[in-house]
């Protein structure tokens, strides 16, 4: 018996050795569909697994700082001055959009118009009925019911909040000044949902709903999506190429800590709400080799993930981003002993 | 029986399993001692760990934070009165349906069940308390929430919405989650715990007195209400407070279905917040120590409440009690 609980024993401690590689991550729901097929991929090429938490980009921010993380993922970048304070670097890996999603009988995913300033008020409460003139105006064409909106934002943190209050903020003075843009926010109306799958979800399954939801989880789930209409005046479609036209504005190399939000893009073509994901690290880790190995993987996934990303309608970084991303791991990332982490 | 006492000096034995059984003995009473200690320590340590950590709220927000609604992360204000408000009506709620259902089980199960039926539904009851929260949780988002939204709560607004006074009271846009579809979850997670335990004191109730009743030519509803229920008043209250405290205390059925919304609303239909559920969502992402402490503030609000209640049951069932020696 007691030969039986040792071998037991042994094999038990064995087997998690075993799985001890693992990189372990938390944070964003956003980009939790590219870094799952990312990871998949990469296992099957070097047998390294991800363990990749999706608690949205507040718990990422908290979980990184609790050191419980190898890296925390927020779709908020964090202030140069905060990530000094906890001796942190952040940098972005995937760049992606933000949709509207809607659940009106009839209406087909692309065909309802949007735009800020409308979406802003039917956030703050001010229209209520889906018959309202300002979206009937936006929509000439379209038979909207006289049904009432049932609103659907996130319960927990989540940068893809940030990116939405964000852009509301910079459509509608009355958001700007009454509700502000951060991960959690004190919502005037509406259901709570947690995680861009619990807005999915409950979007879908309430009639009459409008949420916000990052792009692969509006296509996955074939939800109705909206078009909106962006700073440029022009209606557009959510796609790879409007998100693609709001990510090459971007100027990266001079935001100091990548600190840089997409959102309402003058270009002609650009989709308004699009953000990068950022990944928070130590700078001096407390565990070196674990923290190697993720930048490994990150490095795989900016060379080699690119069609993976594309495939789910995000845009992944152009080269001279990811050269720029590299420098400044070399620059502020320290192993152990002093010397630099990553050549 | 013999009037032993604890602390009598033993005389030392002189045997060698006379010592082995004393030093048994010792220890026994030495770890059950440990044991009940441990209890009380670990109540004082909660209780503690709960005001250190909801001292800073409690110092920024004074007083004014149990009374006021706002809850805003970005500017830093807290305020619990939205989390309690939702945790008292989801209670009321839940109270208000269960606790006749569960009387009405418990009656048929002791009076008017035929034999056959009552081993089969008293099993059923006991399964209905082994499903775990969660399961109640998912069941009430995906099946009882779209039903509501599509059957039941337009009817309420169309009818009981368009009264005068309570009209308030039922109004809105049809969500299908809300304060009373976690009320209505809730209820179905109290029945089995209020059905068994009022049907177990039912049946303590002396046959003599109610065939004594019957035999007087009372019915049925008479006897139950006349003669049983006064009989079993300790016992039914109980029950019932046992299943309020299940009602406050619930987490993550209530989470699934309630809205997360931190406001109070007049309608029951719209939806709400309550305390565990506020802390369930919050705290893995709480950032800062102000929002932290204010989730911990709530933790100890909630445990001043259901420590008032236990306390209410206690004094009434007192009272009962110095009546029915009367």
């Amino acid at each position: 018996m007691k030969r039986i609980l040792a071998i037991a024993l042994f094999a038990a401690l064995a087997w998690t050795q075993a799985k001890a590689a693992d990189i372990s991550g938390a944070g964003a729901t956003f980009p939790y569909p590219i870094y799952a097929k990312w990871a998949a991929a990469y296992k099957t090429q070097t047998g390294i697994g991800l363990n990749y938490q999706s608690i949205g980009s507040g718990g990422g921010i908290k979980q990184i700082k609790a050191k419980t993380v190898t890296f925390g993922a927020s779709d908020k970048p964090l202030k140069a001055s905060e990530l000094d304070e906890a001796g942190l670097t952040q940098f972005p890996a995937i760049v992606g959009g933000t949709v509207l999603v809607v659940n009106l009988a009839g209406i087909k995913p692309g065909e309802l118009v949007l735009d800020g300033d409308t979406t802003a008020k039917i956030f703050l409460g001010e229209i209520t009925q889906w018959d309202d003139p300002k979206i009937k105006a936006l929509n000439p064409n379209v038979n909207l019911p006289n049904k009432a909106i049932a609103v659907v934002h996130r319960s927990d943190g989540s940068g893809t909040t940030f990116l939405f209050a964000t852009f509301l903020a910079q459509n509608n003075s009355t958001w700007s000044s009454q509700v502000g843009a951060d991960t959690a926010l004190q919502w005037p109306v509406g259901i709570g949902a947690k995680g861009n799958e619990g807005v999915a979800n409950m979007a879908k399954q309430t009639d009459g709903a409008i949420g916000y939801v990052e792009y692969a989880y509006a296509k996955q789930n074939n939800m109705t999506y909206t078009k909106l209409v962006n700073k440029a005046g022009k209606t557009v479609e959510p796609s790879l190429d409007s998100f693609s036209a709001a990510a090459a504005g971007a100027d990266w190399a001079n935001a100091p800590g990548f600190n840089l939000v997409l959102t309402n893009q003058t270009a002609p073509d650009a989709w308004p709400i699009v953000g990068a994901s950022f990944i928070i690290v130590y700078k001096h880790p407390v565990d070196p080799p674990a923290l190697l190995t993720a930048l490994k993987f990150f490095d795989w996934a900016f060379k080699s993930g690119g069609d993976l990303a594309k495939g789910l309608d995000y845009v992944p970084l152009p080269a001279n981003v990811v050269q720029v991303i590299e420098k400044s791991w070399a620059d502020n990332i320290k192993g152990g002993g002093g010397g630099t982490l990553w050549q | 029986m013999a009037n032993v006492t604890l602390n009598a000096a033993i005389p030392a034995a002189t045997s060698t399993k006379g010592r082995k059984q004393q030093l048994q003995d010792l220890l026994f009473r030495r770890s059950t001692e440990f044991f009940a200690l441990c209890v009380l320590l670990l109540l004082g340590g909660v209780i503690v760990s709960l005001i250190i950590g909801a001292w800073p709220a409690l110092t920024t927000f004074g007083f004014g934070f149990v009374v006021s609604e706002v809850w805003n992360p970005v500017t830093d204000k807290f305020g619990a009165w939205a989390p309690i408000y939702g945790t008292i009506v989801t209670s009321i709620i839940a109270m208000i349906l269960g606790v006749p259902v569960s009387f009405g089980i418990a009656m048929f199960i002791t009076e008017l069940c035929p034999a056959v039926l009552k081993r089969p539904l008293g099993i059923a009851i006991e399964l209905l308390a082994g499903i775990p929260s969660i399961i109640y949780g998912i069941w009430g988002l995906f099946v009882l929430a779209p039903v509501l939204q599509q059957t039941v709560q337009p009817f309420l607004i169309d009818t009981i919405g368009q009264a005068p006074l309570i009209g308030g009271l039922f109004a809105g846009p049809p969500y299908g989650i809300g304060t009373f579809t976690a009320g209505i979850i809730l209820a179905i997670m109290v029945l089995p715990f209020i059905t068994s335990i009022t049907r177990d004191v039912f049946e303590t109730v002396p046959p003599m007195l109610k065939e004594s009743a019957y035999g007087l030519g009372s019915t049925t509803w008479e006897v139950m209400w006349k003669v049983v229920l006064p009989y079993t008043r300790v016992g039914v209250i109980g029950a019932v407070m046992l299943g309020l405290g299940r009602a406050l205390g619930e987490t993550m059925a209530v989470t699934f279905v309630i809205g997360n919304a931190h406001r109070v609303a007049q309608s029951i239909l719209a939806p709400g917040t309550t305390i565990s559920a506020t802390i369930a969502n919050e705290f893995t992402e709480a950032v800062g120590d102000l929002y932290t402490s204010s989730l911990i503030a709530l933790g100890l609000i909630l445990f001043i409440i259901t420590f008032f209640i236990l306390a209410a049951a206690k004094i009434m069932l007192m009272r009962l009690d110095r009546q029915g020696k009367k």
